[in-house]
């Protein structure tokens, strides 16, 4: 009985945690959704992004020794211009292109901001602590981390704000309609670079909070913008377009990948953590290719 | 349809010697027509005359290399498709370009878009105004389902309408914006004979009720001549003829490009 006991709790502390590291993965994979759902663009830069962003949060709390806030909104006017840049500069550009060539595009912006971003405020890795409690405290003998928690809230806040806003606002069916045909959009009035604008600006918001919570928890550093592509399995389980997918994409991988290394990584001789979420992915893949909640593409022959 | 109550005004749109081409070749060489306030203008020719390039010109997607085009006495430069469509131009495509994923209503909602106020940073402040202009803008386009008899597809997505219907929910979608000058590009191309027939009457009907000023694509020469007002010919370009229904259907080139002269 005992025994009983102390498996489940055991189960069902691995299951939190696996939860809640799947929320923060769920707030990197929100980023690349806004973008596709709003431009049709696979985002690759996405992680370049997260990580810039944090960069520049903990740069200006060093150089400027401001407190946390000023230095997020100093780093979210940062995003703000970066988004303003990229319609400027890229994709204003490549208007009515194929979307592999905007998506060669976005690898071009993920190599200049990683390196942009390590000229500009050095290479060592950094430590972000903007106040975010850290340990963790004791729930009937499960152990539950104070920082996951308050990433996986902070993904749910956005989550339900964004949500609103795509599907009850002007500017939400705007940014639909330029996901689906930018030129019908342009006839109706819409301006597309006000839309990439917003669309890339509020992707640069997401990044940063998602920057914030990955930071605090294993610093700001380079590998940042490769935990970015846990956000690929997520989305491809979850659909693209979708920003609920996005979620329960992100809660499956991230508690799939923990119960798997416990459960199933000592039969198959351990570290199975890092592959087993690409591999459920492209399982999943084939059964179901526009993911959970992805709109199924209809095409008329 | 020369109707007593239907008064042809002033210039609205003025072409002067507009030219475009793409590299080496010509969509459109030295063509002048106008387009006069409350009239039906069709702009007919074979495939490949040059006609939805000029009307590519007219809202902005393309910039002719040489001439002007005034819009409402002013003439501009390079104008942008938001900004035409700001100044009461809207249209239609030849290939239906309607947001596949989203509903009927959801489409002639983008209509409303530039008549919508409310800003991203007020709609979130005040939430229940703009929640309110929503629901104004809702009745709007309910009227406009309600006059192109396509109130049971309402909420269905786009993408799953037959091909005739589609067609009627992107000229919903151009109505929405309440344009001045509306530009159909072939609104029935591809269309049975009785789509054919509601698509005319609600052409005419758009015309008629809200004062539309309308130019019109056509490939098939027959629906055309008995809807407009006046008609100007395209081939390879440039402009062989232009006037009533009657004149174009009597002239000789018209006639050449149509039944095999060189084709």
């Amino acid at each position: 009985m005992e025994d009983l006991w102390f498996e489940l709790s055991f189960f069902l502390e691995v299951l939190f945690s696996g939860l809640l590291t799947g929320s923060l993965y769920s707030l990197i994979a929100l980023g690349f959704v806004l973008i596709f759902k709003a431009s049709g663009v696979f985002n690759f830069a996405q992680g370049a992004m997260m990580l810039f962003a944090a960069l520049s949060l903990v740069g200006f709390q060093e150089m400027l020794g401001v407190h946390w806030t000023v230095a997020f909104l100093l780093a979210f006017a940062v995003m703000v211009i970066l988004a303003w840049c990229v319609e400027k500069f890229v994709l204003g550009k490549l208007v009515n292109q194929e979307p592999i060539i905007l998506f060669m595009a976005t690898i071009g912006i993920t190599f200049f901001l990683d390196g942009f971003g390590q000229t500009v405020w050095g290479s060592d890795i950094k430590v972000l602590d903007i106040g975010l409690p850290s340990g963790s405290f004791d729930v009937g003998g499960i152990f539950i981390d104070k920082l996951e928690l308050v990433g996986g809230a902070t993904a749910a806040g956005l989550v339900v704000v964004l949500a609103v806003f795509f599907n009850k606002t002007k500017i939400g069916r705007a940014l639909r309609a330029v996901a689906d045909d930018h030129q019908a959009a342009m006839s109706v009035g819409i301006s597309l670079r006000y839309i990439w604008i917003v669309v890339w600006t509020v992707a640069g918001l997401v990044g940063l909070v998602a920057g914030i919570m990955w930071g605090s928890k294993l610093g700001v550093q380079f590998s940042l913008s490769l935990i970015a592509l846990k956000a690929l399995p997520v989305l491809m389980l979850g659909g693209f377009t979708s920003i609920p997918g996005a979620i329960i994409g992100g809660l499956i991988i991230g508690s799939g990948e923990k119960l798997a290394e416990i459960y199933i990584g000592p039969l198959v001789g351990g570290a199975i953590e890092n592959w087993f979420a690409y591999m459920l992915a492209m399982v999943f893949l084939l059964f179901r290719p526009q993911g959970l909640f992805g709109e199924k593409i209809i095409e008329r022959v | 349809m020369e109707e007593q109550n239907r008064q042809i005004g002033d210039v609205l749109l003025a072409v002067e010697d507009i030219s475009l081409s793409f590299g080496a070749v010509r969509a459109i060489s030295d063509v002048s027509f106008d387009i006069r306030k409350g009239e039906i203008r069709a702009i007919i020719g074979p495939n490949g005359a040059g006609k939805t390039s000029m009307l590519n010109c007219i809202n902005g997607f393309y910039h002719p290399q040489q001439g002007t085009i005034s819009y409402k006495g002013n003439t501009r430069s390079q104008m942008k498709p938001y900004e035409a469509a700001a100044q009461g131009i809207g249209r239609t495509f030849q290939n239906v370009a309607l947001f596949k994923g989203m509903s009927t209503l959801d489409n002639i909602m983008t209509g409303r878009n530039l008549k919508m106020k409310s800003s991203l940073l007020s709609s979130v402040i005040w939430w229940g105004s703009a929640q309110k202009e929503e629901l104004e803008h809702r009745r709007y386009v309910e009227d406009i389902i309600d006059f192109l008899e396509i109130e049971a597809i309402r909420k269905t997505p786009v993408g799953r309408l037959p091909y005739g219907l589609q067609k009627r929910v992107e000229l919903g979608r151009a109505l929405a914006a309440e344009p001045e000058l509306l530009l159909l590009d072939e609104p029935m191309a591809g269309m049975n004979l009785e789509e054919k027939e509601d698509m005319c009457r609600f052409i005419l009907d758009v015309n008629d009720e809200f004062g539309t000023t309308i130019c019109l694509i056509e490939h098939d020469m027959g629906v055309v001549m008995d809807i407009s007002d006046r008609v100007m010919v395209l081939d390879y370009g440039g402009k062989i003829a232009d006037g009533t229904p009657e004149e174009v259907r009597a002239d000789q080139n018209v006639i050449d490009a149509y039944l095999g002269g060189g084709h």
